[in-house]
Protein backbone atom coordinates (compact mmCIF):
# COMPACT_ATOMS: atom_id res chain seq x y z
CA UNK A 1 0.00 0.00 0.00
CA UNK A 2 3.00 2.62 0.83
CA UNK A 3 4.86 1.51 -1.31
CA UNK A 4 2.16 2.44 -4.34
CA UNK A 5 1.78 5.32 -3.33
CA UNK A 6 5.40 6.01 -3.62
CA UNK A 7 5.06 5.07 -6.90
CA UNK A 8 2.71 7.20 -7.66
CA UNK A 9 4.32 10.23 -6.23
CA UNK A 10 7.36 9.30 -8.31
CA UNK A 11 5.59 9.38 -11.50
CA UNK A 12 3.68 12.27 -10.85
CA UNK A 13 7.23 14.08 -9.83
CA UNK A 14 8.54 13.01 -13.40
CA UNK A 15 5.60 13.59 -15.48
CA UNK A 16 5.93 17.02 -13.53
CA UNK A 17 9.54 17.94 -14.93
CA UNK A 18 8.37 16.52 -18.13
CA UNK A 19 6.11 18.73 -18.51
CA UNK A 20 8.45 21.99 -17.89
CA UNK A 21 10.64 21.20 -20.66
CA UNK A 22 7.71 20.40 -23.14
CA UNK A 23 6.44 23.74 -22.18
CA UNK A 24 9.48 25.27 -22.46
CA UNK A 25 9.63 23.93 -26.37
CA UNK A 26 6.50 25.18 -26.98
CA UNK A 27 7.28 28.74 -25.47
CA UNK A 28 10.46 29.26 -27.72
CA UNK A 29 8.55 27.39 -30.98
CA UNK A 30 5.79 30.20 -30.76
CA UNK A 31 8.51 32.77 -30.54
CA UNK A 32 10.01 31.01 -33.40
CA UNK A 33 6.73 31.13 -35.30
CA UNK A 34 6.66 34.70 -34.82
CA UNK A 35 10.32 35.60 -35.95
CA UNK A 36 10.08 32.69 -38.98
CA UNK A 37 6.94 34.69 -40.61
CA UNK A 38 8.94 37.94 -40.27
CA UNK A 39 11.30 36.63 -42.05
CA UNK A 40 9.26 35.33 -44.84
CA UNK A 41 7.64 38.61 -45.25
CA UNK A 42 10.69 40.55 -45.25
CA UNK A 43 12.16 37.92 -47.99
CA UNK A 44 8.52 38.80 -50.00
CA UNK A 45 9.90 41.97 -51.58
CA UNK A 46 12.69 40.92 -53.09
CA UNK A 47 10.59 37.57 -54.53
CA UNK A 48 8.08 39.51 -55.87
CA UNK A 49 10.50 42.41 -57.89
CA UNK A 50 12.79 39.57 -59.15
CA UNK A 51 10.08 37.99 -60.68
CA UNK A 52 8.69 41.29 -62.03
CA UNK A 53 12.25 41.60 -63.57
CA UNK A 54 12.57 38.81 -64.95
CA UNK A 55 8.68 39.13 -66.62
CA UNK A 56 10.32 41.75 -68.33
CA UNK A 57 13.31 40.35 -69.94
CA UNK A 58 11.48 37.15 -71.06
CA UNK A 59 9.39 39.62 -73.67
CA UNK A 60 12.96 39.87 -74.76
CA UNK A 61 15.38 37.38 -74.46
CA UNK A 62 15.89 34.53 -76.32
CA UNK A 63 13.97 31.41 -73.81
CA UNK A 64 16.72 29.12 -74.86
CA UNK A 65 18.73 29.28 -71.58
CA UNK A 66 19.17 25.40 -70.25
CA UNK A 67 17.47 26.41 -67.20
CA UNK A 68 14.10 26.74 -69.11
CA UNK A 69 14.29 24.10 -71.79
CA UNK A 70 12.19 20.99 -71.01
CA UNK A 71 14.85 18.01 -71.56
CA UNK A 72 14.18 15.27 -74.31
CA UNK A 73 14.95 12.14 -72.56
CA UNK A 74 15.39 12.79 -68.71
CA UNK A 75 16.77 9.86 -67.23
CA UNK A 76 18.15 11.40 -63.37
CA UNK A 77 15.86 13.77 -61.35
CA UNK A 78 17.54 15.43 -58.45
CA UNK A 79 15.32 15.69 -55.32
CA UNK A 80 16.27 18.03 -52.50
CA UNK A 81 14.24 17.20 -49.34
CA UNK A 82 13.95 19.89 -46.45
CA UNK A 83 13.75 18.46 -43.04
CA UNK A 84 14.53 19.53 -39.59
CA UNK A 85 17.03 19.24 -37.73
CA UNK A 86 15.80 18.49 -34.41
CA UNK A 87 12.85 15.87 -33.40
CA UNK A 88 9.99 16.71 -31.21
CA UNK A 89 8.23 18.20 -34.12
CA UNK A 90 5.40 15.84 -34.65
CA UNK A 91 4.62 13.99 -38.40
CA UNK A 92 6.81 17.49 -40.04
CA UNK A 93 9.47 15.34 -40.45
CA UNK A 94 7.30 12.32 -41.26
CA UNK A 95 4.83 13.84 -43.61
CA UNK A 96 7.60 15.88 -45.40
CA UNK A 97 9.44 12.32 -45.87
CA UNK A 98 6.24 10.60 -46.77
CA UNK A 99 5.84 13.26 -49.58
CA UNK A 100 9.36 12.54 -50.84
CA UNK A 101 8.48 9.01 -51.03
CA UNK A 102 5.65 9.60 -53.02
CA UNK A 103 7.45 11.59 -55.58
CA UNK A 104 10.55 8.83 -55.46
CA UNK A 105 7.94 6.54 -56.55
CA UNK A 106 6.49 8.54 -59.16
CA UNK A 107 9.72 9.55 -60.67
CA UNK A 108 10.87 5.83 -61.04
CA UNK A 109 7.15 5.10 -62.50
CA UNK A 110 8.34 7.40 -65.53
CA UNK A 111 11.63 6.20 -65.97
CA UNK A 112 13.53 8.70 -64.35
CA UNK A 113 16.47 7.83 -61.66
CA UNK A 114 15.75 9.88 -58.27
CA UNK A 115 19.15 11.40 -57.05
CA UNK A 116 18.52 12.07 -53.53
CA UNK A 117 19.61 15.99 -51.51
CA UNK A 118 18.80 16.15 -48.27
CA UNK A 119 18.48 19.49 -45.92
CA UNK A 120 18.52 18.31 -42.10
CA UNK A 121 19.82 16.18 -40.19
CA UNK A 122 16.40 14.49 -39.51
CA UNK A 123 16.38 13.33 -43.15
CA UNK A 124 19.91 12.01 -43.27
CA UNK A 125 18.90 9.69 -40.48
CA UNK A 126 16.26 8.81 -42.41
CA UNK A 127 18.07 7.80 -45.36
CA UNK A 128 21.26 6.68 -43.44
CA UNK A 129 18.90 4.30 -41.75
CA UNK A 130 17.51 2.32 -44.53
CA UNK A 131 21.02 2.47 -46.16
CA UNK A 132 20.00 4.87 -49.33
CA UNK A 133 22.00 6.69 -51.16
CA UNK A 134 22.50 10.77 -50.31
CA UNK A 135 24.17 12.69 -53.23
CA UNK A 136 24.80 15.74 -50.77
CA UNK A 137 23.36 16.87 -47.81
CA UNK A 138 23.45 19.99 -45.23
CA UNK A 139 22.41 20.27 -41.88
CA UNK A 140 22.62 22.88 -39.01
CA UNK A 141 20.05 25.71 -40.18
CA UNK A 142 17.13 24.19 -40.24
CA UNK A 143 15.13 27.01 -37.89
CA UNK A 144 16.76 29.45 -39.28
CA UNK A 145 18.06 29.37 -42.61
CA UNK A 146 20.45 31.97 -44.30
CA UNK A 147 20.85 33.51 -47.78
CA UNK A 148 24.11 32.27 -48.01
CA UNK A 149 22.45 28.47 -46.97
CA UNK A 150 20.21 28.64 -50.02
CA UNK A 151 23.00 29.92 -52.27
CA UNK A 152 25.36 26.87 -51.36
CA UNK A 153 22.74 24.80 -52.23
CA UNK A 154 21.88 26.41 -55.27
CA UNK A 155 25.03 26.08 -56.54
CA UNK A 156 25.33 22.64 -56.20
CA UNK A 157 21.90 21.45 -57.39
CA UNK A 158 22.56 24.05 -60.30
CA UNK A 159 25.81 22.66 -60.96
CA UNK A 160 24.05 19.53 -61.12
CA UNK A 161 21.53 20.51 -63.67
CA UNK A 162 24.37 22.02 -65.32
CA UNK A 163 26.35 19.26 -66.09
CA UNK A 164 23.37 17.41 -67.45
CA UNK A 165 22.51 19.53 -70.17
CA UNK A 166 26.23 19.23 -70.86
CA UNK A 167 25.34 16.69 -73.50
CA UNK A 168 23.03 18.81 -75.11
CA UNK A 169 24.45 22.67 -74.59
CA UNK A 170 28.20 22.46 -73.94
CA UNK A 171 28.74 25.77 -74.09
CA UNK A 172 26.50 26.95 -71.32
CA UNK A 173 27.43 24.36 -68.75
CA UNK A 174 30.89 24.64 -69.02
CA UNK A 175 31.99 27.03 -66.84
CA UNK A 176 29.70 26.31 -64.15
CA UNK A 177 30.33 22.07 -64.71
CA UNK A 178 33.95 23.15 -64.93
CA UNK A 179 34.08 24.79 -61.31
CA UNK A 180 32.23 22.15 -60.02
CA UNK A 181 34.10 19.18 -61.59
CA UNK A 182 34.70 17.31 -58.51
CA UNK A 183 31.96 14.76 -58.03
CA UNK A 184 28.81 16.07 -59.79
CA UNK A 185 26.35 13.93 -60.89
CA UNK A 186 24.40 14.95 -64.06
CA UNK A 187 20.85 15.18 -63.04
CA UNK A 188 18.05 16.64 -65.87
CA UNK A 189 15.29 17.83 -63.54
CA UNK A 190 15.06 19.63 -60.26
CA UNK A 191 12.33 18.65 -57.59
CA UNK A 192 12.28 20.20 -54.39
CA UNK A 193 10.03 19.11 -51.46
CA UNK A 194 9.42 21.40 -48.78
CA UNK A 195 6.67 22.59 -46.31
CA UNK A 196 3.96 25.02 -46.83
CA UNK A 197 3.58 27.35 -43.96
CA UNK A 198 -0.42 28.02 -44.97
CA UNK A 199 -1.15 29.16 -40.93
CA UNK A 200 -0.28 28.78 -37.23
CA UNK A 201 -2.34 24.93 -37.62
CA UNK A 202 -1.85 23.86 -41.74
CA UNK A 203 1.33 23.35 -42.91
CA UNK A 204 1.47 20.95 -46.08
CA UNK A 205 4.09 19.09 -47.51
CA UNK A 206 3.97 20.19 -51.09
CA UNK A 207 6.81 19.12 -53.70
CA UNK A 208 7.69 21.53 -56.96
CA UNK A 209 9.74 21.44 -59.68
CA UNK A 210 12.60 24.08 -59.78
CA UNK A 211 14.00 23.21 -63.33
CA UNK A 212 13.56 23.37 -65.39
CA UNK A 213 11.00 26.42 -65.53
CA UNK A 214 7.88 26.81 -67.34
CA UNK A 215 6.66 29.65 -68.18
CA UNK A 216 3.56 30.64 -68.59
CA UNK A 217 1.31 33.24 -70.27
CA UNK A 218 -1.38 34.95 -67.83
CA UNK A 219 -4.21 37.82 -68.72
CA UNK A 220 -4.21 39.41 -65.28
CA UNK A 221 -1.86 41.41 -64.07
CA UNK A 222 -1.21 39.95 -61.22
CA UNK A 223 2.23 39.35 -60.00
CA UNK A 224 2.18 36.40 -57.48
CA UNK A 225 4.56 34.98 -59.93
CA UNK A 226 3.75 31.70 -58.73
CA UNK A 227 1.28 28.31 -59.09
CA UNK A 228 1.47 24.76 -57.49
CA UNK A 229 0.16 22.05 -59.27
CA UNK A 230 1.59 18.99 -58.65
CA UNK A 231 5.29 19.60 -59.03
CA UNK A 232 4.71 21.55 -61.35
CA UNK A 233 5.70 25.54 -61.58
CA UNK A 234 4.51 28.36 -63.28
CA UNK A 235 6.02 31.85 -63.68
CA UNK A 236 3.12 34.23 -64.10
CA UNK A 237 3.94 37.24 -67.12
CA UNK A 238 1.56 40.41 -66.74
CA UNK A 239 0.18 41.51 -70.06
CA UNK A 240 0.65 45.21 -68.85
CA UNK A 241 4.41 44.57 -68.97
CA UNK A 242 4.39 44.35 -72.62
CA UNK A 243 4.20 48.12 -73.00
CA UNK A 244 7.17 49.08 -71.36
CA UNK A 245 10.28 49.06 -73.44
CA UNK A 246 13.53 49.14 -71.52
CA UNK A 247 17.41 49.01 -72.63
CA UNK A 248 19.26 46.57 -70.94
CA UNK A 249 22.41 46.34 -69.67
CA UNK A 250 24.54 44.36 -70.70
CA UNK A 251 22.45 42.65 -73.26
CA UNK A 252 19.01 41.00 -72.34
CA UNK A 253 20.49 37.39 -72.87
CA UNK A 254 23.36 37.69 -70.68
CA UNK A 255 20.74 39.46 -67.82
CA UNK A 256 18.40 36.47 -68.21
CA UNK A 257 21.31 33.94 -67.71
CA UNK A 258 22.58 36.22 -65.03
CA UNK A 259 19.06 36.66 -63.03
CA UNK A 260 18.24 33.05 -63.41
CA UNK A 261 20.34 31.48 -60.66
CA UNK A 262 19.34 34.35 -58.78
CA UNK A 263 15.89 33.67 -59.08
CA UNK A 264 16.14 29.41 -58.59
CA UNK A 265 17.82 30.90 -55.72
CA UNK A 266 15.12 33.27 -54.43
CA UNK A 267 13.12 30.38 -54.91
CA UNK A 268 15.31 27.72 -52.68
CA UNK A 269 15.37 30.55 -50.21
CA UNK A 270 11.94 31.11 -49.58
CA UNK A 271 10.89 27.20 -49.52
CA UNK A 272 13.74 26.90 -46.46
CA UNK A 273 12.14 29.60 -44.77
CA UNK A 274 8.88 28.55 -44.85
CA UNK A 275 9.39 25.16 -43.77
CA UNK A 276 11.45 26.45 -40.85
CA UNK A 277 8.16 28.40 -40.49
CA UNK A 278 6.48 25.34 -40.34
CA UNK A 279 9.26 23.15 -38.67
CA UNK A 280 8.43 25.85 -35.29
CA UNK A 281 4.48 25.68 -35.87
CA UNK A 282 4.28 21.80 -35.98
CA UNK A 283 6.67 21.56 -33.02
CA UNK A 284 4.65 24.47 -31.20
CA UNK A 285 1.71 22.14 -31.60
CA UNK A 286 3.59 18.89 -30.66
CA UNK A 287 4.54 20.12 -27.49
CA UNK A 288 1.39 21.75 -26.31
CA UNK A 289 -0.38 18.77 -26.88
CA UNK A 290 2.49 17.11 -24.68
CA UNK A 291 1.62 19.61 -22.62
CA UNK A 292 -1.74 18.80 -21.99
CA UNK A 293 -0.85 15.06 -22.42
CA UNK A 294 1.45 15.63 -19.26
CA UNK A 295 -1.50 17.84 -17.38
CA UNK A 296 -3.71 15.35 -18.12
CA UNK A 297 -1.37 12.21 -16.76
CA UNK A 298 -0.34 14.33 -13.36
CA UNK A 299 -4.14 14.83 -12.70
CA UNK A 300 -5.18 11.35 -13.18
CA UNK A 301 -1.72 10.17 -10.93
CA UNK A 302 -2.38 12.91 -8.53
CA UNK A 303 -6.29 11.17 -7.98
CA UNK A 304 -4.75 7.52 -7.85
CA UNK A 305 -2.50 8.91 -5.12
CA UNK A 306 -4.99 10.52 -3.27
CA UNK A 307 -7.23 7.39 -3.25
CA UNK A 308 -4.54 5.26 -2.60
CA UNK A 309 -3.90 7.43 0.80
CA UNK A 310 -7.24 7.84 1.87
CA UNK A 311 -7.86 4.13 1.49
CA UNK A 312 -4.37 3.49 3.47
CA UNK A 313 -6.07 5.72 6.09
CA UNK A 314 -9.20 4.27 6.14
CA UNK A 315 -7.79 0.72 6.32
CA UNK A 316 -5.39 1.96 9.62
CA UNK A 317 -8.03 3.21 11.13
CA UNK A 318 -9.93 0.10 11.17
CA UNK A 319 -6.63 -1.76 12.06
CA UNK A 320 -6.66 0.08 15.04
CA UNK A 321 -10.98 0.40 15.68
CA UNK A 322 -10.41 -3.57 15.27
CA UNK A 323 -7.67 -3.95 17.72
CA UNK A 324 -8.96 -2.11 20.15
CA UNK A 325 -12.75 -3.58 19.84
CA UNK A 326 -10.44 -6.93 20.63
CA UNK A 327 -8.74 -5.56 23.40
CA UNK A 328 -12.28 -4.04 25.08
CA UNK A 329 -14.55 -7.81 24.35
CA UNK A 330 -10.81 -9.74 25.83
CA UNK A 331 -11.17 -7.24 28.82
CA UNK A 332 -15.08 -8.16 29.56
CA UNK A 333 -14.21 -11.70 28.90
CA UNK A 334 -11.81 -11.99 32.42
CA UNK A 335 -14.59 -10.24 34.80
CA UNK B 1 11.37 69.18 -58.44
CA UNK B 2 10.61 65.62 -59.46
CA UNK B 3 11.30 62.89 -57.54
CA UNK B 4 11.24 59.26 -58.16
CA UNK B 5 10.49 56.07 -56.18
CA UNK B 6 13.56 54.10 -54.84
CA UNK B 7 13.48 50.71 -53.02
CA UNK B 8 16.46 49.37 -51.68
CA UNK B 9 15.58 45.36 -51.44
CA UNK B 10 17.79 42.54 -50.94
CA UNK B 11 17.15 39.20 -50.10
CA UNK B 12 16.41 38.93 -46.43
CA UNK B 13 15.02 42.26 -46.13
CA UNK B 14 13.85 45.38 -47.83
CA UNK B 15 16.33 47.70 -46.97
CA UNK B 16 14.72 51.21 -47.84
CA UNK B 17 11.89 52.39 -49.79
CA UNK B 18 11.26 56.19 -50.18
CA UNK B 19 11.70 59.43 -52.62
CA UNK B 20 14.89 60.34 -54.04
CA UNK B 21 16.59 62.83 -56.00
CA UNK B 22 19.32 61.04 -57.48
CA UNK B 23 20.33 57.35 -57.46
CA UNK B 24 24.17 56.24 -58.29
CA UNK B 25 25.47 52.86 -58.62
CA UNK B 26 27.60 50.73 -61.07
CA UNK B 27 26.91 48.55 -63.47
CA UNK B 28 29.16 45.58 -65.38
CA UNK B 29 29.12 48.14 -68.49
CA UNK B 30 29.67 51.33 -66.20
CA UNK B 31 28.99 53.95 -63.72
CA UNK B 32 25.66 55.24 -64.33
CA UNK B 33 23.70 58.34 -62.48
CA UNK B 34 20.28 57.77 -62.68
CA UNK B 35 17.67 61.13 -62.27
CA UNK B 36 13.74 61.16 -62.11
CA UNK B 37 12.58 60.70 -65.82
CA UNK B 38 15.28 58.38 -66.31
CA UNK B 39 14.62 56.37 -69.58
CA UNK B 40 13.61 51.86 -68.72
CA UNK B 41 16.90 50.27 -68.11
CA UNK B 42 17.28 46.90 -66.42
CA UNK B 43 21.03 46.38 -65.81
CA UNK B 44 23.79 44.48 -64.12
CA UNK B 45 25.38 45.92 -61.51
CA UNK B 46 28.84 45.02 -60.57
CA UNK B 47 29.44 41.93 -58.27
CA UNK B 48 30.06 44.24 -54.54
CA UNK B 49 29.53 47.84 -55.28
CA UNK B 50 28.11 50.95 -53.93
CA UNK B 51 25.08 52.46 -54.48
CA UNK B 52 23.86 56.13 -53.36
CA UNK B 53 20.52 57.74 -53.13
CA UNK B 54 20.15 61.15 -52.15
CA UNK B 55 16.90 60.91 -50.79
CA UNK B 56 13.89 64.17 -50.74
CA UNK B 57 14.98 65.18 -47.41
CA UNK B 58 18.13 65.74 -48.28
CA UNK B 59 19.81 62.50 -46.35
CA UNK B 60 22.12 60.47 -48.26
CA UNK B 61 22.13 56.56 -47.82
CA UNK B 62 25.33 54.87 -49.29
CA UNK B 63 24.99 51.03 -49.37
CA UNK B 64 27.17 48.22 -50.34
CA UNK B 65 25.47 45.90 -52.69
CA UNK B 66 26.80 42.50 -53.67
CA UNK B 67 24.95 40.37 -55.93
CA UNK B 68 22.97 43.32 -57.22
CA UNK B 69 20.02 44.36 -60.27
CA UNK B 70 19.16 47.64 -61.17
CA UNK B 71 15.32 48.06 -62.69
CA UNK B 72 14.85 51.72 -63.79
CA UNK B 73 11.52 53.32 -65.10
CA UNK B 74 10.68 56.86 -65.43
CA UNK B 75 9.16 56.78 -61.90
CA UNK B 76 10.80 54.25 -59.77
CA UNK B 77 14.10 52.49 -59.01
CA UNK B 78 14.53 49.56 -57.89
CA UNK B 79 17.54 47.72 -56.29
CA UNK B 80 17.73 44.26 -56.20
CA UNK B 81 20.35 42.73 -54.15
CA UNK B 82 21.71 39.45 -52.67
CA UNK B 83 23.36 41.04 -49.91
CA UNK B 84 22.72 44.95 -49.15
CA UNK B 85 24.49 46.49 -46.17
CA UNK B 86 23.77 50.51 -45.14
CA UNK B 87 27.25 52.73 -44.45
CA UNK B 88 26.34 52.75 -41.21
CA UNK B 89 25.67 49.37 -40.56
CA UNK B 90 28.98 47.99 -42.00
CA UNK B 91 31.43 46.66 -39.17
CA UNK B 92 34.81 48.48 -40.60
CA UNK B 93 37.22 46.60 -38.46
CA UNK B 94 35.83 43.27 -39.45
CA UNK B 95 35.45 44.12 -43.53
CA UNK B 96 39.28 45.13 -43.01
CA UNK B 97 40.12 42.00 -41.61
CA UNK B 98 37.76 40.03 -44.33
CA UNK B 99 40.27 41.95 -46.57
CA UNK B 100 43.35 40.89 -45.00
CA UNK B 101 42.17 37.22 -44.66
CA UNK B 102 40.87 36.48 -47.97
CA UNK B 103 43.73 35.28 -50.17
CA UNK B 104 42.93 36.15 -54.13
CA UNK B 105 44.54 33.69 -55.91
CA UNK B 106 41.57 31.72 -56.82
CA UNK B 107 38.22 33.22 -58.16
CA UNK B 108 36.25 32.89 -54.55
CA UNK B 109 39.31 34.87 -53.13
CA UNK B 110 38.76 37.77 -55.45
CA UNK B 111 35.20 37.88 -55.11
CA UNK B 112 35.49 37.57 -51.20
CA UNK B 113 38.31 40.15 -51.56
CA UNK B 114 36.10 42.96 -54.30
CA UNK B 115 33.19 42.55 -51.48
CA UNK B 116 35.70 43.45 -48.82
CA UNK B 117 36.43 46.42 -50.60
CA UNK B 118 33.05 47.51 -51.44
CA UNK B 119 32.10 47.54 -48.08
CA UNK B 120 34.81 49.83 -47.16
CA UNK B 121 34.42 51.94 -49.67
CA UNK B 122 30.77 52.22 -48.99
CA UNK B 123 31.54 52.86 -45.43
CA UNK B 124 33.87 55.53 -46.42
CA UNK B 125 37.11 54.04 -44.77
CA UNK B 126 39.21 52.52 -47.85
CA UNK B 127 42.09 54.01 -48.18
Amino acid sequence: MAAQIRVLRRRIRSTQSIKKITRAMELIATSRIAKARARVDESRPYAEQITMVLTQLAQRAALDHPLLVERENTKKAAILVITSDRGQAGGYNHNVLKAAEALLSLLREQGKEPVVYVVGRKGVNYYRFRKRPVAASWTGFSEQPAYANAAEITRVLVAAFMAGAGERNEEAAIDEAGAEAEQVVAVDELHLVYTQFQNMVTQTPSTRRMAPLQIEYVDQDEVTGERNHEGDEHRTLPQDAVHRLYEFEPDADALFDALLPKYIRARLFAALLESAASESAARQRAMKAATDNANELIRSLTLEANQARQAQITQEISEIVGGADALVSAGSEDR
Amino acid sequence: MADMHVELVAVERRLWSGEATFVRARTTVGEIGVLPGHEPTLAQMEDAGVVRVDGTDGRRLTAAVHGGFLSITPESVTVLAEFAEFAEEIDVSRARSALDRADDSDAEGAAAVRRAQARLRAAGAAE
